[in-house]
C-alpha cells in the first residue's frame, strides 16, 4: 500500500503493576495505519487488543506503564504532556467504545455534548457549532437531527447512542478513528447499520479506522487489513483476503476452525486457555495450545513477524506448515 | 423426528406490569414480553430459540421452568400441566428439568467450592447416596478433573465455569435442559468445546434442549428445530436447515442477512437487507404484525390484520401475510 501512514505504533508495551507482580498486557506491538483504510485488530479476551489503544490514548489508570512509540503523522502520544495529549486526543485521533451510554453525560442534551466537543478544538460560535452538530447527526443517519439534538442520552436506543458517539468522534475531522468493539453490545440487525455508518465515514471523509473486535465476521465485512493478536503480541497480519483465504498462523487458523459453519460438522476448539500474563511463557505464547508446536517454539524470545507470501506471520514453522501460501 | 414431545408449550403469554411516572401521577403499564407462543420439543431434540434483545426469548425459558408464572397458556412437560401445579409437585418434577445460565461468573457463588455448587441440587432434592462420588463422576463427564471439586470458582476460566454449570444441571439426571445463552460470554475458541460437550451429552443421555441464543450460527449448528422471535411473538418456526436455507419471514431473512460471515469475498458480494430503526417498545407494540414498522415489504393490511403463524406453503409455519421462501446464498465454509 503506497498511501501515507497516519498512525504508527512501534514496540508498544503496556505493563500493569499489581500486588502479584507486573502483568505484561501488551508486549511489543507494531502497527501502521494508512490514510483512509480500515484495519481490523482481532483477538480474544485478554489478548491486549483494547489495552494497546487505551494505552496509546493515555486512558489507562496510573498503575499502567506505557512504553514504546505511537505517532500520528509524527506527533508522539506515548509520554506526551497533558497539553500535547489534549491537542491530539479528540482532534487527530478519536475513540469510540463498546458501551456508548457510559461515555455520554446523562444530564446534558446530545447537541450540547457535541458542541462542547467541537468548541474544545475549533474556534467556532455556539450557533455555528450547533449547526455543525446537527449536520453530524444527520451524517451518521439519525432521523430528525435538529429535534434529536435537543434530547438526552436516555431517550436514545443503543444503536442510536453509538451513532451519536461516532458523530462526536468525527466532529473534529480526526485522521484516525479507534473503534473498540463498537457493535459488540448491539443486536445483529443494528450492528449491520453501525458498520454501514463506519464504512460511509471512511468512504466520504477518508478517515482511517482501527476496528478492534473479537468477531472475525465483522472484520471480513469491513476491514481492508487485519492484525491478529494473542497474549499481547501480533501473531499475524495481512490483507483480509490473504488472511481469510490462507492464514499463516496456527492461532488464526484455530480461531477460524472453531467457528460454527453452515455444515453440521463437529466444532474444533483450541485446547487449553490463554497464558497468565504475570509470567508469559518463553518463546511463542501460543505454543502450549498449538498442535504444531515443537521444542524450539517454547524457547528464547517471542518470535517476530516475518513476511510469508503477502502476509506476515510470527510462527517459526509457518514456511513449512503453510508452503502453499508462500508460493 | 421422533413423535413424542417431551415439552408442549401452547399460547404462552407473559405480561409484566411496570410503573412509570406521568407528571406527578404514577401509572402502571403492561409489557407484553411473551405473547401467544406455541412450540413442541421432541425427546432427544434441540429447539433453538433466537431473537434480538427484548424479543422475550429468556422469558419463554423461565416460564417453561415455572421460574416465573406465565400470565396465560399452557406448559405440558412429560404429559403433565405445569401451569398452576402445586409447589410440592413442581419441586419433584424439577429434577427432570434444569437450566444453565449465560454468565458463568454470576451463576456460581464465589464463596462456595465446586463441590458445594454441583452437590447443591442433590441436597435440595434430598437425593441419598455418596454425593462425593456423584460430583466426581459429573465433573469427569463435563471434562474437568474430580479433584477440581475442592476448588473455588475464581480458580477457573470462563469455559471451565460453564462446564461446572453444566455439571450442576446434570446432577439430578434431568431430561430437559434450558440453555439460556450458554456460550455467549465465551471466546470462540472456548465456545466450540462447550458446544461439543452439550452435543455429546445429548447423544449419550438422550437429553432435550431448549437452546436460547442470539448467535444465529451457533443455533444453526446445534438445533434440530429453530424458532424465531420478535417482540414477544414467534415469526417463523421450522426445521433448522429449512429456516436457514430458505427463510420465509422477512424478519428471518433480514436477521440472517445481517450476520457477518468470516469470508471477505462473500461479504463483498452479499445482498443485505438493512432494517431501518430499532425494535419498538413492547409496552405499546405496533398493531397487526409487530414487525411491520421495520419490514421492507409491509402493506396496509399488515397494520390491520395480525398474521397468524401457519404453514403458508413453505413447509413450516410463518407469521407473515406475504411469506415467501427466499434461498439464502451464503458460500459454504
Amino acid at each position: 500500500m503506497s498511501r501515507e501512514v497516519v498512525l504508527s505504533l512501534r514496540d508498544l508495551r503496556v505493563t500493569f503493576g499489581t500486588l502479584l507482580g507486573n502483568v505484561q498486557a501488551v508486549r511489543g506491538v507494531d502497527l501502521d495505519v494508512h490514510a483512509g483504510e480500515i484495519v481490523g485488530v482481532v483477538g480474544e479476551s485478554g489478548s491486549g487488543k483494547s489495552v494497546t489503544f487505551l494505552g496509546m490514548m493515555g486512558l489507562l489508570p496510573r498503575s499502567a506503564r506505557v512504553e514504546g512509540s505511537a505517532t500520528v503523522r509524527g506527533a508522539q502520544m506515548v509520554g506526551a504532556s497533558v497539553n500535547e495529549m489534549r491537542a491530539i486526543r479528540g482532534k487527530r485521533v478519536a475513540m469510540i467504545f463498546q458501551d456508548p451510554l457510559s461515555a455520554l453525560n446523562p444530564t446534558h442534551r446530545i447537541g450540547k455534548q457535541i458542541v462542547e466537543m467541537i468548541r474544545e478544538h475549533q474556534d467556532m460560535s455556539g450557533d455555528a457549532a450547533m449547526r455543525r452538530a446537527i449536520e453530524l447527526l444527520d451524517l451518521v443517519g439519525i432521523p430528525q437531527p435538529d429535534q434529536r439534538a435537543r434530547q438526552y442520552p436516555h431517550e436514545f436506543s443503543g444503536g442510536m447512542r453509538q451513532r451519536v458517539m461516532i458523530a462526536m468522534a468525527i466532529a473534529n475531522d480526526p485522521e484516525v478513528l479507534i473503534a473498540d468493539e463498537p457493535t459488540t453490545a448491539l443486536d445483529v440487525t443494528v450492528q449491520a447499520q453501525i458498520l454501514e455508518v463506519m464504512q460511509r465515514i471512511q468512504r466520504e471523509l477518508g478517515t482511517a479506522i482501527v476496528l478492534i473486535t473479537h468477531d472475525l465476521g465483522v472484520v471480513a465485512r469491513v476491514a481492508d487489513r487485519v492484525q491478529v493478536m494473542y497474549a499481547g503480541r501480533t501473531v499475524e497480519r495481512g490483507s483480509v483476503d490473504d488472511v481469510f483465504a490462507g492464514s499463516t498462523h496456527p492461532y488464526t487458523r484455530g480461531l477460524m476452525a472453531s467457528l460454527p459453519g453452515t455444515a453440521r460438522e463437529r466444532l474444533v476448539p483450541i485446547p487449553g486457555s490463554p497464558p497468565n500474563m504475570l509470567r508469559p511463557p518463553a518463546g511463542c505464547a501460543f505454543a502450549p495450545r498449538c498442535e504444531f508446536a515443537v521444542d524450539r517454539c517454547a524457547q528464547g524470545e517471542p518470535p517476530v513477524l516475518v513476511p510469508l507470501g503477502s502476509s506476515e506471520s510470527a510462527c517459526i514453522r509457518a514456511v513449512e506448515l503453510y508452503s502453499e501460501v508462500a508460493r | 423426528m421422533s413423535t413424542e414431545p417431551i415439552l408442549t408449550v401452547e399460547h404462552l403469554t407473559k405480561n409484566f406490569t411496570v410503573r412509570s411516572s406521568k407528571g406527578l401521577r404514577s401509572v402502571t403499564r403492561t409489557v407484553q414480553a411473551v405473547s401467544d407462543v406455541s412450540f413442541q420439543i421432541s425427546r432427544g431434540e434441540t429447539l433453538g430459540l433466537v431473537g434480538e434483545s427484548g424479543s422475550g426469548k429468556t422469558t419463554v425459558g423461565r416460564c417453561v421452568l415455572q421460574l416465573i408464572q406465565p400470565t396465560g397458556g399452557s406448559v405440558v412437560f412429560q404429559g403433565r400441566e405445569l401451569v398452576g401445579m402445586p409447589a410440592n409437585e413442581l419441586r419433584l418434577l424439577r429434577r427432570e428439568m434444569q437450566i444453565v445460565f449465560q454468565d458463568p461468573y454470576a451463576s456460581l457463588d464465589p464463596r462456595r467450592t465446586v463441590f458445594d455448587a454441583v452437590a447443591e441440587p442433590l441436597e435440595i432434592q434430598k437425593v441419598s447416596g455418596d454425593h462425593a462420588a456423584r460430583v466426581a463422576e459429573l465433573l469427569e463427564l463435563v471434562g474437568l478433573a474430580p479433584d477440581h471439586a475442592r476448588r473455588f470458582p475464581h480458580e477457573f476460566s470462563g469455559g471451565q465455569r460453564q462446564r461446572i454449570g453444566v455439571a450442576r444441571a446434570l446432577a439430578l439426571n434431568p431430561s430437559l435442559i434450558v440453555l439460556d445463552e450458554p456460550v455467549s460470554a465465551l471466546d470462540v475458541s472456548i465456545q466450540a468445546g462447550v458446544v461439543n460437550l452439550l452435543e455429546d451429552l445429548q447423544e449419550q443421555r438422550g437429553l432435550s434442549y431448549l437452546f436460547i441464543a442470539h448467535d444465529l450460527s451457533v443455533v444453526r449448528h446445534i438445533s434440530d428445530v429453530v424458532a424465531v422471535m420478535y417482540l414477544g411473538k414467534l415469526m417463523e418456526i421450522g426445521p433448522a436447515d429449512e429456516v436457514y436455507n430458505s427463510p420465509s419471514h422477512p424478519y428471518t431473512q433480514a436477521l440472517l442477512s445481517a450476520i457477518p460471515e468470516p469470508d471477505p469475498v462473500t461479504e463483498r458480494q452479499r445482498q443485505r437487507i438493512l432494517l431501518q430503526g430499532d425494535v419498538p417498545s413492547p409496552i405499546n407494540p405496533p398493531s397487526g404484525c409487530r414487525f411491520r414498522t421495520r419490514c421492507p415489504i409491509a402493506q396496509p393490511v399488515c397494520a390491520e390484520e395480525e398474521p397468524v403463524l401457519v404453514d403458508r406453503g413453505q413447509g413450516h409455519p410463518v407469521a407473515c401475510h406475504f411469506a415467501q421462501a427466499v434461498p439464502v446464498t451464503v458460500a459454504a465454509r
